[in-house]
C-alpha cells in the first residue's frame, strides 16, 4: 500500500510538471499583457519598463525556472491586475467555489445514481424511458441557458430566490442546479451503463440463485461492483464543478474561481491564469488519488495487485 | 469421509413421490412484441428421485440451461413458462410467485453455475459468500454462522478453511472456487441441486475430482441432482438417468444403462456415435447439417432433415411420446409399436 501510494505522487508529479508547462505557454500565446497594463497614451519606454517590473523582458525558459522554482515554495506569483499574490485571491475565492462545487456535486450524485440504478433494474420500462429523456436533455440544454430560465422562473416570476450574488443558502439554489445538472444527467448514464453490466454477470445470477432479497443483490452485490467508474467520475466533474465553474459563475454573479480565472483571461494576467489552473491540477492529481486509495477499500484486487 | 453431523443432510420428510416432476413443461421467448416466438423448451417431462441424478445432454442451444432456469424461475425478461408444470416436492412452483420462490432458492434448490472464474462477486470474502443462503434462510448470526461455513467448506475439501474463508476468491484457482460454488449450493441444506454444465471450465484432473466430490456429496446427503452436460462420459460416470434434448425438446429419456446399450432414437444414436473412442483409427462420426433454428423450426419432427432413417411420416407429422418396455421414453415415429409399454399409448400432434 505505501509503495502504491508513493508510485501515485510521483506519476502525480510528472502530470503537474507537464500541465505547468502546457499552461505557461498557452497564456503567452494570448498576446502581450503590458499592453493592457499601462496607460493608452504609454509611450514604448514605459512598456519597457513596465515588462522589466513584472520580469516579462526574460526569456521564457528562464520564465518557467522561476515560475516552478517559486511554485514549489507556494509561491504562485503576484496578479498583474489585482496587485496581489495569486494564493491570497484564490484561497481568499476557494470557499465559494467549494460550497457551490460540493452543492452541486450532491445534487448530481442525489439525482443521478439511483436514477441510473432503477434505470438499470428497470431496463427498458417506462422508468427507463424517462430516465434516458432526461439525461439526454442534461447534457444536450446548455448550463447557460437553464442558469438564465431558472433565473426567470424563481427571481423574475415567483420571487423565491435571490438572482446573484454570494450570501446564504439561498444565493446556492440555482447555480448549484445550474451547474449540477449536466453532471447529474452524465451520473446517471454511467451509473445505469455500469449498473447493467454488472446486473448481466454471473456473480449477480449466483446471487438470485442463493435466494437473496432483491434489495440486497442490488444494493450491495452489484451496486458495490458498479460503484468504481462511479467514483472517478464524480471525483474529476467536482474538480471541475469547483475550478472551472466559469459560465454559471458570470452568470450568476458568484465570487468563485471561476469568475476570477474568466476574469485572469480578459485582463491577459499570466500568474492568475496560471495559478488558477496549477491549483487546479495539483486538486484533481489529489482527488484522484483518493479516489484510487478508495477503490483499494472496495476492491481487494486492487489492493494486492497494485 | 464424514460429511460432518445431521445438519448437513437436508430436513425433509419420508416423502413417497419424486423430488421433481416436470410435465410438459414449456417456456418459449418472446421477441419484438410478442410476434416472434422462440419455443426455447417444448412440452418437456422427467421425473427425479432423492438421491438420484439425471443427466441433462445436448448441443448448445437445445434449451438445456433453459429447462434449468425455468425450474427456478429465473427466466430472462423475454422468457416465460406458457405451460406445464414443475412439482416440487409436491407443490407446483410455476404456480408460486417470485417472494415464494425466493426461499425455495438456495434452500432447497441450489444451483452450480458453468464458470467458476465469474460467479463468485469479486468484492466479497469467500466467508461472507458462503454464509449468504444460511444467513438469510436459516438465520444463522455469530458463532454458528462461522461454524456453519467452515464446515461447508471442509465438506467440499477446501484446505485450512478457517483461514481461507477470509480470502476473497481471485486468490483461489478455478478448482477451487467451483468448489466453493458447490459448499454455497449446499449451504441451504437442498434437496435437488442443478449443475449446469459444472466442469467444462475446470482442467481434466481437476474436473474428476469435482465429480467425485459431488457423487460423495450425493451419496451423504442424498440430494437429487440435474447434470446438465455435454460430456457423455460424465454422464455415463455420474447419472443414473438421461435426458437427451434437441430443439427444444426431450426427444429421449430412460435409465443410462438402457439408453447407452440401445438407443431409440436415431438423434441419441447419432450423438453416441459422435464419442471419441481411444485407438479408433477411423474418422470422428459428426451428425450432418445443422441445428434448427428455434425460431423456424421445420415442420413434423424437428430432427428430420439431420436424419438418416426418416420416413415421409417424419416430415409430416410430430411424433408424441412412446413408452417402451425397458424403462426410455422416445419422441420417434421409429419405434411406435416396437416393444411398446402398453398403458401408454404415444401421443400424436399434427
Amino acid at each position: 500500500m505505501p509503495q502504491f501510494i508513493i508510485r501515485r505522487v510521483l506519476y502525480s508529479l510528472v502530470t503537474l510538471c507537464i500541465l505547468s508547462a502546457t499552461i505557461f505557454l498557452v497564456v503567452r500565446f494570448t498576446g502581450d499583457p503590458v499592453a493592457l497594463m499601462a496607460e493608452a497614451s504609454a509611450r514604448p519606454e514605459d512598456l519597457d519598463r513596465i515588462r522589466q517590473q513584472w520580469g516579462l523582458d526574460r526569456s521564457w525558459p528562464v520564465q518557467y525556472v522561476t515560475f516552478m522554482q517559486n511554485a514549489f515554495k507556494g509561491e504562485l506569483g503576484k496578479s498583474f491586475n489585482y496587485r496581489l499574490p495569486v494564493s491570497e485571491l484564490y484561497f481568499q475565492r476557494l470557499p465559494n467555489s467549494l460550497t457551490l462545487g460540493l452543492a452541486a456535486t450532491l445534487i448530481s450524485l442525489l439525482i443521478g445514481v439511483p436514477a441510473g440504478i432503477i434505470s438499470a433494474v428497470k431496463v427498458n420500462s417506462w422508468w427507463d424511458n424517462v430516465a434516458k429523456g432526461v439525461a439526454l436533455l442534461g447534457l444536450s440544454i446548455p448550463g447557460f441557458w437553464l442558469g438564465l430560465v431558472l433565473i426567470l422562473v424563481f427571481s423574475v416570476w415567483l420571487r423565491w430566490l435571490p438572482t446573484s450574488g454570494a450570501g446564504d443558502w439561498r444565493h446556492v439554489v440555482m447555480p448549484a442546479l445550474a451547474l449540477g445538472w449536466y453532471f447529474a444527467a452524465s451520473m446517471l448514464r454511467l451509473t445505469r451503463s455500469s449498473m447493467l453490466e454488472v446486473l448481466g454477470s454471473e456473480y449477480i445470477k449466483l446471487a438470485r440463485l442463493k435466494g437473496l432479497p432483491d434489495v440486497v443483490v442490488i444494493a450491495m452485490h452489484a451496486f458495490k461492483n458498479a460503484l468504481i467508474p462511479v467514483f472517478t467520475l464524480a471525483g474529476v466533474n467536482m474538480v471541475v464543478m469547483v475550478n472551472a465553474a466559469v459560465i454559471i459563475e458570470v452568470i450568476f454573479a458568484w465570487p468563485g474561481i471561476g469568475r476570477l480565472l474568466y476574469e485572469g483571461i480578459f485582463q491577459r494576467d499570466f500568474p492568475l491564469v496560471q495559478g488558477v489552473v496549477i491549483m487546479a491540477g495539483f486538486m484533481i492529481v489529489g482527488i484522484n488519488l483518493v479516489v484510487d486509495i478508495l477503490y483499494a477499500f472496495i476492491d481487494p484486487r486492487i489492493r494486492l495487485t497494485r | 469421509m464424514n460429511m460432518g453431523g445431521p445438519d448437513m443432510a437436508p430436513q425433509r420428510s419420508a416423502r413417497p413421490g419424486p423430488v421433481l416432476e416436470v410435465s410438459d413443461l414449456q417456456t418459449h421467448f418472446f421477441s419484438f412484441g410478442g410476434t416472434r416466438v422462440v419455443k426455447a423448451v417444448d412440452r418437456v417431462s422427467f421425473t427425479l428421485h432423492e438421491g438420484e441424478t439425471l443427466g441433462l445432454v445436448g448441443e448448445s442451444g437445445s434449451g438445456k440451461t433453459t429447462t434449468c432456469l425455468s425450474i427456478v424461475g429465473l427466466l430472462p425478461r423475454a422468457a416465460r413458462i406458457v405451460g406445464g408444470s414443475v412439482v416440487f416436492e409436491g407443490e407446483d412452483l410455476t404456480r408460486k410467485s417470485q417472494r415464494e420462490l425466493r426461499r425455495i432458492r438456495g434452500r432447497r434448490i441450489a444451483m452450480i453455475l458453468q464458470d467458476p472464474m465469474a460467479s463468485l462477486n469479486p468484492l466479497f470474502t469467500i466467508f461472507r459468500q458462503v454464509a449468504e443462503p444460511a444467513f438469510f434462510h436459516q438465520q444463522l448470526r455469530g458463532r454458528s454462522l462461522r461454524e456453519r461455513v467452515q464446515h461447508l467448506l471442509r465438506a467440499v475439501r477446501i484446505p485450512s478453511p478457517e483461514w481461507r474463508m477470509r480470502e476473497y476468491p481471485h486468490q483461489m484457482s478455478g478448482g477451487m472456487r467451483q468448489r466453493i460454488v458447490g459448499a454455497i449450493a449446499l449451504a441451504g441444506g437442498p434437496s435437488l441441486v442443478i449443475a449446469d454444465e459444472p466442469t467444462t471450465n475446470l482442467d481434466v484432473t481437476i474436473q474428476a475430482q469435482y465429480l467425485d466430490l459431488l457423487k460423495d456429496i450425493q451419496r451423504e446427503t442424498g440430494v437429487a441432482l440435474i447434470f446438465v452436460t455435454h460430456n457423455l462420459g460424465i454422464v455415463a460416470k455420474m447419472c443414473d438417468k438421461v435426458a437427451v434434448m434437441y430443439a427444444g425438446k426431450l426427444i429421449e429419456r430412460g435409465p443410462v444403462r438402457e439408453l447407452f446399450d440401445d438407443p431409440k432414437h436415431p438423434y441419441t444414436r447419432a450423438l453416441l456415435g459422435a464419442v471419441p473412442k481411444l485407438g479408433s483409427k477411423e474418422p470422428l462420426y459428426s451428425i450432418p447439417g445443422q441445428p434448427p433454428n428455434l425460431a423456424n423450426l421445420p415442420a413434423g419432427c424437428s430432427f428430420h432433415p439431420r436424419c438418416p432413417e426418416a420416413v415421409p411420416r417424419c416430415v409430416s407429422e410430430e411424433p408424441g411420446d412412446f413408452h417402451l418396455g425397458d424403462g426410455t421414453v422416445a419422441r420417434c415415429w421409429l419405434v411406435e409399436g416396437k416393444n411398446e409399454a402398453g398403458a401408454h399409448r404415444g401421443r400424436t400432434r399434427s
